[in-house]
């Protein structure tokens, strides 16, 4: 790494399994776009690739060739990666948040068997810093052709009911409402701002588990949509849950725009 | 799905009966007053749900024995608050048997109920910037040792020394939900 830009991190599937013992899953948060990273490198779904925020990343492949993708905010197609040569990763020119395949996927030893970083609770590989290097694993195969449109079209975030939808009046202030995405929002929760949320009952809720893509509502009333990194337990009630085909909106939405939620079907 | 119990006691046991139903979930969380089943089929956990006998029962595990140095800043402000002397603090802490209900907030920080409800106290209305990892405190109706430094608003009892989580073994964390936990002190 000759610099590790804003925050880049080692990101697989992530460690589902775990919530038990207050380990967050982590993973790509963008997980169709470092699906297709890989695809596109011919790496299995599960091998690792790097993760970066807005851009800045800089790495030298240090060993021989080797086939590479970039993708998130848009998508490319897979390019040969020269040895010694340095890449420098772009500012996205829509979304957050990009991804870094390479033939044979980034060999970190895996803890509770992920190699994903959890940024809650700093499970998993360190964080990539200037400096780092990073091994990588056998190619497996061939790269593949950009199979799916580059360009993917962003649409309201699709809720169902949460498991204390019934601590609000409805959900239709949250459907109804225009939300800016804040600019503390991570890995943990996308961080919204809007009209506020007001609960129609009073009192403490006793911890409980989280799912990903819940709705978390606490007192100030301004929503959190909980991302890989969420706790595993919280203690404000959660009014929906995103589909979690929805969910890589949140990875991609900037600070300052505008999202909206709608009332899922169910299934 | 999330289902709904009556007491921490009971989410441990619900959780521990489930594993061994052999109920397919991406995660069993189990916490205060409910159980979250994630990544289930809907139909098949309702209705293995449904032949649940109930009960507080946790399956035998082991006990774990924390040794505890009684040097906690809050230790006057318990005894004040149950109206007895800083020994008597430490004699009731050391005389109860704890369950580890449930983890959460960080990596092998657990839950553990058993303090009867007359010695209940609220958390700090100020809390700490830092708590050292290793401190032995209780809040409401919970107890807990925290397995790394962080912010906190429990009442500190005193510390210990014994490591609470590690990510390299494959039992990562000390106190399982389920664990059965006595205080030594040290």
């Amino acid at each position: 790494m000759i610099g590790a830009g804003a925050l880049t991190t080692v990101q697989d599937l992530g460690r589902p399994g775990w919530a038990h013992l207050g380990v967050p899953r982590a993973g790509a948060l963008d997980a169709p776009a470092a699906a297709l990273a890989n695809r596109l490198v011919g790496n299995p779904p599960e091998s690792a690739l790097l993760e970066t925020v807005l851009g800045g990343l800089t790495v030298r492949n240090a060993g021989p060739g080797r086939w590479a993708a970039l993708t998130g905010g848009g998508a490319g197609p897979a390019f040969w990666w020269a040895a010694g040569a340095e890449l420098r990763v772009p500012e996205p020119t829509y979304g957050v948040r990009t991804y870094l395949a390479v033939a044979g996927g980034i060999a970190v030893a895996p803890v509770l068997g992920s190699r994903s970083t959890d940024t809650l609770a700093w499970v998993g590989p360190p964080r990539v810093v200037d400096g780092t290097t990073l091994p990588l694993g056998e190619p497996a195969a061939e790269p593949r052709a950009l199979d799916v449109p580059a360009v993917r079209r962003p649409g309201g975030l699709r809720v169902l009911p949460g498991p204390r939808a019934d601590w609000f009046a409805s959900l239709d202030p949250l459907v109804t409402g225009v939300w800016t995405v804040r600019p503390d929002s991570d890995r943990i929760g996308l961080r919204l701002d809007g009209p506020p949320l007001e609960r129609v009952r009073e009192g403490e809720l006793p911890s409980e588990g989280m799912v990903l893509g819940a709705v978390q509502v606490p007192p100030n009333g301004q929503p959190i949509v909980f991302l890989a990194d969420h706790p595993t337990t919280g203690g404000y009630p959660v009014i929906a849950v995103v589909r979690p085909d929805d969910l890589w909106q949140c990875a991609q939405a900037r600070p300052g725009e505008r999202v909206r939620f709608l009332r899922a079907s169910r299934g | 799905m999330l289902a709904e119990v009556d007491s921490p006691e009971e989410s441990a046991a619900l959780a521990d009966w489930l594993a061994d139903a052999g109920l397919e979930a991406d995660d069993v969380v189990p916490a205060a007053r409910t159980v979250l089943l994630d990544g289930v089929d809907p139909g098949r956990a309702m209705a293995l749900l449904e032949t649940w006998p109930g009960g507080s029962a946790v399956r035998a595990r082991r006990t774990v024995d924390i040794p505890v140095s009684y040097d906690g800043p809050d230790l006057p402000l318990v005894a004040r608050r149950w109206e007895v002397s800083v020994d008597e603090v430490v004699r009731r802490h050391t005389s109860l048997t704890f369950t580890s209900a449930f983890c959460g907030f960080a990596p092998g920080f657990a839950y553990l109920a058993g303090l009867p409800e007359a010695w209940w106290l609220p958390r700090l209305a100020d809390p700490r910037p830092r708590v050292p990892a290793g401190s032995v405190a209780i809040a409401g109706e919970w107890c807990g040792v925290y397995p790394t430094a962080s912010p906190g608003g429990w009442l500190l009892l005193g510390t210990t020394d014994v490591a609470l989580w590690d990510a390299a073994s494959a039992e990562p964390a000390l106190l399982a939900p389920g664990t059965q936990v006595r205080f030594v002190s040290a």
